[in-house]
């Protein structure tokens, strides 16, 4: 029955892996583009909540519409003035800029809040549960996690798939050249995308502030879980993240399962161990496009 | 008749190899003059970290290949080390290249999950494995990586403090030294025009049979063997770690690459300036570790943005100086109606480009 319970939290815990997943699996699908300060970006965001929650003396569920828009706006500004002029063929540049101000981001973090640990307190909602046998309990929240990052991945893909704009998103990644010719704006587009990476990976910072207590270090690590996600989902494909997640989730809690019985691999090395075999048998992830 | 040849060397190259020699000696006589030891004690941390950026400016700069895992090449050195001495019994100082073997050995292995992946999705991949090490190492019973564990006095081989603190030293800068080293040679070898040719143009790299796989391979475990032989130094420096510090991804690669970006990213001489700024920052700022890392880490992203070649890109800019003997140039040829600088043309592979 534990193992059960696991498989079960391991799913709903898939879906926050999801949500942090989303943004950067649509910023490399879109312009090939890897932000390696997403996590960084998340706990900045958990503790922007932290600082509105306290000084406007609201649950941390409202700061949400204060702090959403406030990294999306961030997000575009970066991207067009920023980010923008280190894209190109060679990956590098990219690579340097966004790994430097993750740097920055965590040290900023921790010289304004301290390396103490915070939390984001949202009243009896955390704790709410269904239960269905003595063994197995669903929370609400982590319900209510998998339910956002569906309705967001779904969200997404009805964008990409049915407005002008998602249009334009899709043919900005397949050919920004010709995109350009067909009157696309393709640093707007990149501006946007990044706008959305950034909305989606505040809300799933919140997320992560609500379910566990965080501090100013922990970005890396959500990026890494992020990112395993995207691989174990395939490149390119919004499902397949949502899938990685899941399967990234789940392999992580029965990974602490095992550790509670067998005191062998703690849940976190169990997922990246996962990730590696997926890498090794399946180097184009689960439902990704086979690359020649 | 024409005779060109193909010619490395340029007159500052000169000066700068007989420069370069000059300093070597200089540095490798100071425990003899610097007697209390105040350039002494900081220049084994600034030797070490020459040592790193060399190697990681060679894996990114030069093979395409920006990892972000450098520490666990580190990490593998420091506990290879600790392991061999204290268990093994091994003399810690024929340890040293042991160490870098096993970090050469493990690299292969690390290589086969690593290389699946490309561009940013291979940094986070690397630095994945460097977690999953640091991971193993802290839950192994073995290698006690939680703990703090320290090379006791008989590990240490009995040798006198004197003795091992000016080793350490002569050890940090031929680490320096052979890194540099290793870049020069390896750019003036096949190996190096390869990787240069795919650096410039893959497609057109590939197409006239560079197998840029194994030219990247090689360098890969080339770099692994020197990474790991300064991890172990390292062990021998501080003489005590735990997991978290010799895993460490801020320590062993966020600043090895600020100091590389900020010095020029693709060059030889590049580490050498971005290690020198380095070390002018780092006396400034005395404990104020956040506040290094958020200058260190904004200069760089600014320079990337703005000056992705850094400093020495700035530098060639107004004038374009060569002080390693790396760049190929087209010389000799006709000479008596052409005039000699018209028959210097650049030969497209070119160091700093």
């Amino acid at each position: 029955m534990e193992w059960v319970n696991a498989i079960v939290q391991g799913i709903l815990l898939g879906g926050l892996f999801a949500l942090f997943a989303t943004g950067l699996s649509l910023a490399f699908g879109v312009m090939r583009f890897v932000n390696l300060a997403h996590g960084d970006l998340a706990i900045l965001a958990a503790f922007l909540a932290v600082s509105f929650a306290s000084t406007l003396d609201v649950n941390p569920f409202v700061t949400m519409a204060l702090v959403v828009p406030i990294m999306a706006a961030g997000g575009y500004v970066l991207q067009r003035f920023g980010f923008n002029w280190s894209i190109g063929a060679d990956p590098l540049p990219s690579i340097l800029v966004t790994f430097g101000l993750a740097v920055v981001i965590q040290n900023a973090l921790l010289e304004q809040y301290s390396a103490d640990s915070q939390g984001l307190d949202v009243g009896s909602f955390e704790t709410r549960s269904i239960e269905f046998t003595d063994d197995i309990a669903v929370g609400w929240f982590p319900v209510l996690i998998l339910g956002v990052a569906v309705v967001v991945l779904v969200g997404l893909q009805l964008f990409l798939s049915f407005t002008r704009m998602g249009r334009a998103f899709r043919a900005t990644s397949d050919n920004p050249s010709t995109a350009r010719l067909m009157g696309i704006n393709d640093r707007n587009i990149y501006a946007v995308v990044m706008a959305i990476a950034f909305a989606t990976v505040a809300v799933a910072g919140l997320f992560l502030g609500i379910r566990q207590t965080f501090g100013p270090t922990d970005g890396p690590a959500q990026l890494i879980f992020a990112f395993e996600a995207v691989v174990i989902g395939g490149l390119g494909s919004l499902w397949g993240t949502l899938l990685g997640g899941i399967i990234l989730g789940v392999a992580q809690t029965v990974g602490n399962q095992v550790d509670v019985e067998y005191n062998v691999l703690s849940g976190p090395l169990f997922g990246h161990l996962i990730f590696l075999v997926v890498l090794a048998v399946r180097p184009s992830g689960l439902l990704g496009r086979r690359q020649g | 008749m024409s005779s060109y040849r193909i010619s490395r060397r340029t007159p500052e190259s000169t000066v700068g190899l007989i420069g370069f020699g000059a300093l070597v000696v200089v540095l490798a006589t100071l425990p003899w003059w610097d007697s209390d030891g105040s350039l002494q004690t900081p220049l084994v941390a600034i030797l070490y970290y020459l040592a790193l950026a060399q190697m990681w400016n060679l894996l990114a700069g030069f093979a395409g290949l920006v990892s972000i895992g450098q520490q666990m090449f580190v990490g593998i050195g420091v506990y290879g080390l600790l392991q061999m001495a204290e268990v093994g019994g091994v003399d810690p100082y024929v340890a040293i290249p042991l160490a870098g073997l096993l970090a050469a050995a493990l690299s292969i292995p690390v290589a086969a999950f690593a290389f699946r992946l490309r561009g940013g999705y291979f940094a986070i991949g690397t630095w994945v494995v460097a977690e999953v090490m640091r991971l193993l190492t802290t839950e192994s019973n073995d290698f006690r990586g939680g703990d703090v564990r320290a090379l006791t006095r008989e590990s240490l081989g009995g040798y006198s403090l004197e003795t091992r603190t000016n080793s350490v030293y002569w050890l940090a800068l031929a680490l320096a030294v052979g890194g540099t080293a290793i870049v020069v040679l390896v750019l003036r070898s096949r190996l190096g025009l390869a990787l240069r040719a795919a650096r410039d143009n893959e497609g057109g790299a590939r197409s006239l049979g560079v197998s840029i796989g194994r030219a990247q391979l090689i360098t890969w475990v080339v770099v692994a063997f020197w990474t790991g032989c300064t991890g172990a130094v390292i062990l021998l420096h501080t003489t005590s770690t735990t997991a978290g510090s010799a895993f460490s991804v801020t320590r062993w690669t966020a600043l090895v690459i600020f100091m590389v970006v900020i010095g020029g990213v693709g060059s030889t001489t590049g580490p050498i300036i971005g290690v020198l700024v380095y070390w002018i920052i780092d006396e400034q700022l005395g404990d104020a570790d956040a506040w290094r890392f958020i200058i260190l880490g904004g200069i760089a992203a600014v320079m990337a943005t703005v000056a992705p070649k850094g400093v020495y890109g700035l530098l060639q800019q107004w004038r374009p100086l060569q002080f390693f003997p790396v760049r190929r140039r087209l010389a000799g040829g006709p000479s008596t109606n052409t005039p000699p600088q018209a028959a210097e043309p650049e030969v497209v592979v070119e160091e700093g480009q």
